[in-house]
């Protein structure tokens, strides 16, 4: 018996040393020799027009910087969900990629550069660039922190917009609603001839509280809703039980089987001329275009003309990136007027800078495009740039359930509660 | 036994063991010491705050409704399963012409991936509306005449999570047909034979001969399909996600959630461990008559 158990003993030890011996020499391997011609990039953005906006962001940065070689680790699904749940085991495990995709904002900020020691600063870029002149205010605020920027943007999209068919609205003579009064006139109007006013599909879990975000920006205005996420207005504030009430007389209106949808799959009542609003993010703009539907017009949500409720994707250079010079080098293309221009025409969104000639865009960007200079900009939630990923995730979760239970009190509450735990 | 004749088996049984203490008993007691600590954040915390975790757990709404929803939807998939597979056992035991052909088309379901089916299923069961005209299912109540079966399926929160349970069952009905047929097959045909010359009908041979003979493998495949069950995630995540007010929601899901999505890694790892007491729950006493077996 002892001797059996002496051998074991022995032999765990030697496996043990082998496996350390092995897994240093693996280590050793992968230290970079010398300036290395790689770089790496990782991004959620893998179909349709953002695939394309990458792509014609890498040709311009290979036509510039022929000698490195690109490495598009992207991650498909889950609006970015996967994508993020790969890029944190890589940064929390010390290999990151050479850059990586991140909503602006909180996102970035509270996951990546409060705790310290993932992220560099990118203060310097921006000056030698010019980019702190060529960005609005409103977006410089959402990626800096403690006085430095932390991530570029590449483009701009506004969450607040009412989307209808022109051809059910000229029809039935009725106007796009600015207030909340005549949007329930119009759903009046409508549901009396059979249409379905206000189109949702709410399969995903972000898209009620997406909605949800553009009412409560209409209750409060730019500066009280930023308030909210600040901790300078409460949430038990009465306007927020106003914008509860609302969102749950939207409901009464809305499509019965939102549920089983995803909002493009709803989007088809539009199309069809079955359904006539619906308030989306202007991804819905591009979406249009790649279904070759041309009859639509919009609106800002109600109640918040003249502000822009924004969301912006942006790249972040991680501390420890391995190919430092050819990261930067994409930032900048990223930043660039040349870079802004390709990739959003692509995407169907509007360059963060407003430099940009945008005059081979399409009708609804250049609007958007205007109002992003005229506007005041508040920062989305839904979008990861008002608020931490986990306040985020929590709100999207109850009014994940509001939307099927409708009960106002009981979400005030669970609202309150949530941002008391996060305002901390 | 001479000591190199009792090595060398330990020798060649080694190497898995050391896989599976390192891969899985110490993954499973670092969530266990993850799940008592205060890693709230992207950045590890490994302050200890005891049952925090646990009791915030369990006053959380989306929680309460998912232990709700994996209850139901674990108590029908086994019953289900179990009847229906019985059912078609019993059905294929009757001598019937192409048995072979019968019993594939019963058990493929089994060999197709959980993403698959999810993403059939919620095309078969996402029941359209009124004005945009039915889809799946419902259209083709439709067109038989049956209007009053039209329902929400995973729509309606009443029975979101009966809906998913369809296709869970539909997946899984061959596999215990497998189990059972192999179970009346292995009944000696001397008892059945005894039986019937004593004057048994068919369905006192079944009630007095076969079916004490299934006992242990109703109670094997409860076990299996159990533990499948509580852990359930692909099925759900590709048919319906979340679902109306989470009406079709599991802790699995939750637990992709919180932890990626709201880098809540001490409360991802707590649900992680609830799952497994649950699961241990169901294996455990199984395990231990395993055991009493072998040792008598």
């Amino acid at each position: 018996m002892n001797r059996m158990f002496k051998t074991i003993v022995v032999l765990l030890v030697v496996m043990l040393f082998a496996s350390v011996l092995s897994g240093c020499k693996k280590a050793a391997e992968k230290q970079p020799t010398g300036p290395s011609s790689k770089v790496e990039v990782s991004s959620w953005w893998t179909a349709g027009g953002e695939a394309e906006g990458l792509n014609a962001l890498i040709k311009i940065y290979e036509s510039k910087y022929p000698n490195v070689e690109f490495i598009n680790a992207t991650v498909a699904g889950g609006a970015g969900t996967n994508a993020k749940a790969v890029f944190k085991t890589r940064m929390l495990g010390g290999n990151p990629p050479d850059a990586f995709q991140v909503h602006a904002g909180h996102e970035l900020i509270d996951t990546w550069v409060v705790p310290g020691g993932y992220v560099q600063p990118l203060t310097d870029l921006y000056k030698s660039e010019g980019w702190i002149n060529s960005m609005p205010k409103g977006i410089l605020d959402i990626v800096s922190y403690k006085g430095d920027y932390w991530s570029v943007p590449v483009n701009i999209h506004r969450s607040n917009v009412l989307w209808y068919n022109k051809a059910v609205f000229t029809k039935y003579g009725i106007t796009p609603p600015s207030n909340w009064d005549q949007f329930f006139d119009v759903c009046d109007k409508l549901k009396a001839k059979g249409i379905v006013p206000f189109v949702m599909g709410t399969k995903e879990g972000w898209e009620a509280a997406h909605v949800f975000e553009s009412v409560l920006l209409g209750k409060l205005g730019a500066n009280d809703y930023d308030g909210l996420w600040t901790g300078k207005i409460k949430w038990s504030d009465p306007r927020v039980t106003d914008a509860l009430k609302t969102f749950a007389k939207i409901a009464s209106y809305v499509n019965t089987d939102h549920s089983a949808l995803t909002w493009d799959e709803a989007g088809q009542y539009l199309l069809k001329g079955e359904g006539a609003m619906m308030i989306m993010g202007d991804w819905t703009n591009g979406w249009f275009m790649s279904v070759g539907f041309k009859d639509y017009g919009w609106a800002p949500s109600p109640n918040t003309k003249g502000v822009f409720l924004a969301l912006s994707d942006s790249f972040a250079l991680p501390i420890g990136c391995k190919d430092q010079e050819n990261a930067v080098n994409w930032l900048k293309v990223l930043g660039s007027k040349e870079g802004q221009h390709d990739f959003n025409k692509a995407k169907g969104s509007i360059p963060a800078r407003t430099d940009v000639d945008i005059s081979d865009y399409n009708d609804y960007l250049k609007s958007a495009a205007k109002d992003w200079q005229e506007d005041t900009i508040a920062p989305s939630v839904v979008h990861g740039a008002a608020a931490c990923e986990g306040w985020a995730t929590e709100y999207k979760d109850i009014m994940n359930l509001f939307i099927s239970k409708l009960d106002v009190s009981f979400t005030q509450n669970a609202l309150i509660t949530a941002a008391e735990k996060y305002l901390k | 036994m001479k000591p190199t004749k009792r090595i060398m088996p330990l020798l060649f049984i080694m190497p898995s063991v050391i896989a599976i203490c390192v891969f899985v008993y110490s993954f499973i007691s670092w969530t266990g010491f993850i799940s008592f600590t205060k890693w709230d954040d992207v950045l590890p915390n490994y302050t200890l705050v005891g049952f925090k975790n646990y009791r915030e757990l369990f006053a959380n709404m989306r929680f309460q409704i998912d232990l709700r929803n994996t209850t139901i939807f674990t108590v029908i998939f086994i019953i289900s399963c179990l009847a229906i597979g019985l059912l078609l056992a019993i059905l294929l035991d009757q001598n019937i012409k192409h048995e072979g052909a019968f019993r594939n088309i019963f058990l493929l379901p089994m060999a197709i991936s959980f993403v698959v089916s999810g993403v059939i299923w919620r095309w078969i069961l996402n029941p359209g509306t009124i004005q945009m005209g039915y889809t799946g299912i419902n259209q083709l109540f439709e067109k038989l005449g049956l209007k009053f079966l039209i329902c929400g399926w995973y729509t309606d929160p009443k029975i979101g999570i009966i809906a998913v349970d369809i296709a869970a069952f539909w997946q899984f009905s061959g596999y215990t047909m497998a189990l059972y047929l192999a179970g009346i097959r292995g009944v000696p045909v001397e008892l059945r034979e005894a039986a019937a010359i004593d004057g048994a009908n068919k369905w006192q041979i079944f009630r007095y001969i076969i079916f004490p003979f299934l006992r242990s493998i109703t109670f094997g495949a409860i076990i299996i399909l159990g533990h499948i069950s509580l852990k359930i995630f692909d099925l759900v995540m590709t048919m319906t996600g979340t679902g109306p007010g989470f009406s079709s929601d599991v802790p699995a899901l939750f637990m992709y959630d919180t932890t990626f999505r709201g880098n809540h890694f001490a409360q991802g790892a707590s649900i992680a461990i609830v799952l497994l007491l649950l699961v241990s729950l169901l294996i455990i006493p199984y395990l231990i008559s395993t055991f009493r077996k072998e040792g008598a």
